[in-house]
């Protein structure tokens, strides 16, 4: 019997997320609602049944994701009988701090990365899996499976363990705690294809349908709701859009599309040769960006 | 070849079903930055099209801010990832890259090739299927090569392929590519490489990379990324092996179920399929092959799955599913090759901990055979293998293990190590076979045992193990307390340097490697004696946690009494009782501990005591008090 590609990283996916299961504490997956977020918890489902999914599913809010996100979420925790944490930087709230005011960097610093740190060490949680991908960025190329971070959560990437065969090495030193990335040796493409073959359901943000946006800066925003400020001249119009990426609906490019399917909407990302993180607004500053915020705890 | 545009714009689900059914091969690339490493897996992401728009322009960006190839496109750039190694060119850890084409998708594990990364080497290339080794076409086969070509065929890949890159700059010549391939031949068949494919390249001009070359008509092989695509994968092999499922976690939702499951590392399964759990030797049958959308027929090897069986088996996570026919093996002694990945020396003696399939067990290197130059292939005595050192070695486990030979069987023949301390990554491993002396040598059965012999003496043996600096006073307070024993009528038996390092253990230095060796003969001769019935004191530095860990796994629970001498090294140095912390302090004393060898304190023991706030009178009335608190003394 000949495997398939996708069958093979279903297989390596499905035996991390066992092995941090029978070696760890307590695992955490984090959950974002984007396309990864939806696979990863597929795989999880299937590694694991007929018990659910043996640790809860956290998302790390920053209060500003579609309302449409926050719908998704609940209706899956509930579908695979998951508990699901939220947590919102306490910090970030009293500070009002938010995409418009503060810009995109301390915005994510503020809500993500900190609030990140801050649910991790609240429920003490010593492994946390996370959707990231190697082919998304350079510097997750040579990130580990397991990749280890400091009480600080920092990533020290001169000192990564090897990783041999199929024998992750998850002992860690008191305070240390371990981010998993089952998906490592998946890319975009593969997440579509899987996601095609095994009819998982995702946010309808990612189908082409009318939606209130406003060009600005070149990046169609949608206005998602009443906190957006508008600038002058600027007035929402319902155009047929869809997201590539999910995030905060500030920092989040929406593009023209009439792709509704599927299938539609691989063929229209085969054709148009753009790469993902493009629509994600914090990627634009340097090349070297994440591996900094990497090293200062961003996951 | 590259995704057909026509065919996703006119019919994408037809493009889908075919991409359904892709494979997909990992490949390692080795070879130096000079031979054009990073160009060719460059070239092929860029030739397959799997460059977008935006990472093209930042691409180009990059080639005019640090590019080597004056403004042209620098291939090189796409796969050099970290900041300060894209800073210094060169690349330091293992990338992976991801390609795909229309037959294929390819995931290349890409690791630097100077001999001081060959921990990354052997890294990327424990998942791969088959190895790129890259030749500059104006070299020749470097010593490099040779290494390069030794560690893949240590690691088990079968298929080579030979690129000799920079043909441009040979003008295309044929004879240049011939020699080569006659000079690196003879020295793959001595290493046991047999099926080598060697290709005539130039990855800077695209030569023979995704077609033939016009330039090299001579040659009448395949190009490289054809041939990448139809390279045979060694999955039927690892399919007709024989079944092997290493049970990563039992499923128990509630009483009724009870699965196991696990990733196939070879063979295939169906129910109603005879089974053998290893390494206990119990045996069942397979009932069911479990998923979310109903129960399969068959499973194969490299297919995650979750078992049931017909009988209630006691299994649990580390035993080994196998063929009851043809079971693993079962041993807790084995030859292997070891390939030392930390900067801390391995250190025979030491007990490590081996993680094989999904079983952990402690390990201990009982002799290093003989180390590997990794560049002439000689092998060379040696007592320690240092960071990136290979070589061959005994190993004693704790406890029996299910395995195959590394040659028949990488998941159950391969196995890492790890410190126990600094929970690191220290070593990785291939099994050759199981050493008979396990199996022949069976215990006498002795009528006299350790609780007769210790009821003889009227008293509970005990091994009061004491550590400290040099100078710290561990002799003067074990002498003390062993005048007080007497006293009391107990039999005991003062073990030191004196009695010790003069005997049994003069043939040892004090070299970290003969300071584990010291303590583990230390260990076992108290071991012995404990066994006659006796109540045993060691004074010895014993600076390593491990074996002084050790001692304590050899000893029955609550048999062994940790004493901390914990007098500061500022005291121990100002008392300098033999002069040596001055000697150490001159150079002319190496290896001293707490000067140039480091004392690793003891994070629980029974006692601790510090001379400076007490006489050693003061202290072995200590000790006596709390060996009568612990109930050693009645």
């Amino acid at each position: 019997m000949k495997l398939t590609h996708l069958q093979r990283l279903e297989a390596e996916s499905m035996h991390i997320l066992r092995e941090v299961v029978a070696e760890c504490e307590r695992p955490v997956m984090l959950y974002s609602v984007g396309k990864d977020s939806a696979t990863m918890l597929h795989l999880a489902r299937k590694a694991f049944y007929p018990s659910p999914p043996p640790f809860p599913l956290l998302h790390v809010d920053t209060t500003w994701k579609f309302r449409e996100m926050y719908a998704e979420r609940d209706r899956i925790a509930q579908e695979a009988g998951m508990d699901l944490l939220v947590h919102q930087n306490p910090e970030a709230a009293a500070l009002g701090i938010n995409p418009f005011t503060h810009g995109s960097q301390v915005h994510t610093d503020m809500w993500k990365t900190q609030g990140l740190k801050q649910a991790l060490d609240k429920y003490g949680f010593d492994a946390a899996f996370g959707g990231a991908r190697r082919d998304e960025e350079k510097s997750r190329a040579k990130e580990r499976i397991f990749s280890f971070r400091s009480a600080q959560h920092r990533w020290d990437p001169k000192h990564q363990r090897p990783e041999l065969w199929k024998l992750y090495n998850a002992r860690k030193n008191r305070n240390e705690s371990i981010r998993v990335f089952p998906l490592s040796n998946w890319t975009e493409l593969d997440i579509w294809q899987y996601i095609y073959l095994e009819s998982i359901a995702l946010v309808p943000l990612y189908y082409a349908a009318k939606r209130p946006v406003v060009e600005r800066d070149g990046v169609l925003i949608m206005v998602d709701d009443e906190r957006m400020p508008l600038r002058e001249g600027e007035t929402p119009q319902l155009r047929d859009v869809r997201f590539r990426t999910l995030g905060c609906y500030p920092l989040s490019g929406a593009f023209e599309s009439t792709a509704t399917t599927l299938p539609a909407i691989i063929q229209e990302m085969l054709l148009a040769r753009t790469s993902e993180r493009e629509g994600r607004i914090i990627d634009n500053d340097s090349a070297a960006s994440m591996e900094k915020k990497k090293q200062e705890g961003y996951f | 070849m590259a995704p057909d545009p026509d065919l996703i714009a006119t019919d994408i689900q037809q493009y889908l079903r075919q991409h359904e059914n892709k494979s997909l091969l990992r490949f390692i690339t080795c070879g130096s930055v000079d031979d054009g490493k990073s160009t060719v897996i460059g070239r092929l992401l860029f030739d397959s099209k799997m460059l977008f728009e935006d990472q093209l322009a930042a691409i180009e960006a990059d080639s005019r801010k640090w590019g080597t190839q004056g403004g042209e496109i620098d291939f090189a750039l796409l796969v050099d990832g970290l900041s300060a190694e894209r800073e210094q060119g060169i690349t330091i850890d293992v990338a992976y890259r991801f390609f795909s084409t229309d037959r294929r998708k390819f995931i290349v594990a890409d690791t630097p090739g100077h001999e001081q990364y060959t921990r990354n080497m052997i890294t990327g290339a424990s998942t791969a299927d088959v190895a790129v080794i890259l030749t500059d076409a104006r070299k020749g086969v470097l010593t490099q090569t040779r290494r390069h070509s030794y560690l893949v065929s240590l690691i088990g890949i079968r298929k080579v392929v030979l690129a000799i890159n920079k043909m441009d700059l040979m003008d295309y010549g044929e004879k240049v590519f011939l020699d080569i391939v006659g000079q690196y031949t003879e020295f793959a068949r001595q290493i046991g490489l047999t099926d080598i494919t060697a290709i005539p390249l130039s990855a800077l001009k695209g030569d023979n990379m995704i077609a033939p070359s016009g330039r090299m008509p001579w040659y009448r092989g395949p190009a490289l990324l054809p041939w990448l695509e139809t390279v045979e994968i060694d999955e039927a092999r690892q399919q007709a092996g024989a079944l092997r499922l290493p049970v990563q976690w039992v499923n128990r939702p509630n009483s009724e179920f009870r699965g196991y499951a696990g990733t196939l590392a070879s063979g295939s399964v169906r129910p109603g399929e005879r089974v053998r759990v290893q390494p206990s030797g119990r045996e069942s049958t397979v009932a069911r092959l479990v998923t979310t959308t109903g129960d399969l027929a068959e499973a194969v090897a490299g297919q995650s799955v979750t078992l049931t069986l017909t009988d209630e088996v006691d299994i649990s996570r580390g035993d080994v599913l196998s063929s009851a026919s043809n079971p693993a093996e079962v041993a807790d002694q084995f030859e292997a090759m070891l390939v030392w990945m930390s900067e801390d020396a391995m250190l025979p003696g030491r007990p490590y901990l081996m993680k094989i399939g999904a079983r952990t067990v402690s390990a201990t290197i009982t002799e290093l055979k003989y180390k590997v130059n990794v560049n002439t292939l000689e092998h060379l005595a040696a007592r320690t293998l240092d960071l990136n050192e290979i070589g061959a070695c005994n190993l004693a486990l704790d406890r029996v293990v299910a395995f195959d030979p590394y040659t028949v069987n990488r998941e159950t023949g391969g196995f890492i190590l790890i410190d126990r301390m600094t929970n690191n990554t220290v070593g990785a491993g291939m099994l050759h076979f199981a050493l008979r002396r396990a199996h022949n040598i069976h215990l006498q059965h002795l009528d006299v045992d350790k609780v007769a012999r210790a009821a003889q003496k009227r008293q509970r043996p005990a091994v009061i193990w004491f550590t400290g600096l040099s100078g710290s006073g561990k002799s003067t307070i074990a002498n003390l307390v062993e005048k007080k024993l007497l006293a009391l009528g107990n039999h005991s038996y003062l073990l030191d340097g004196d009695n010790i390092r003069h005997g049994l253990n003069k043939n040892l230095g004090f070299t970290d490697a003969d300071r584990v060796e010291n303590i583990r003969r230390v260990a076992e001769v108290a071991r012995l004696m404990a066994d006659a019935g006796l109540i045993v004191l060691t004074a010895f530095i014993s600076p390593f946690r491990a074996e002084r860990d050790l001692a304590r796994g050899l000893m029955a629970p609550g048999e062994f009494v940790e004493i901390h001498v914990d007098t500061p090294l500022a005291v121990t140095e100002q008392r300098d009782v033999k002069g040596l912390y001055a000697k150490a302090r001159r150079g002319e004393l190496r290896n001293f501990t707490g000067i140039d060898s480091p004392y690793e304190a003891p994070e629980n023991p029974e006692l601790r005591v510090n001379t400076t706030d007490c006489t050693p009178e003061a202290a072995a009335d200590l000790v006596i008090a709390k060996l009568r608190d612990l109930g050693v003394l009645g």
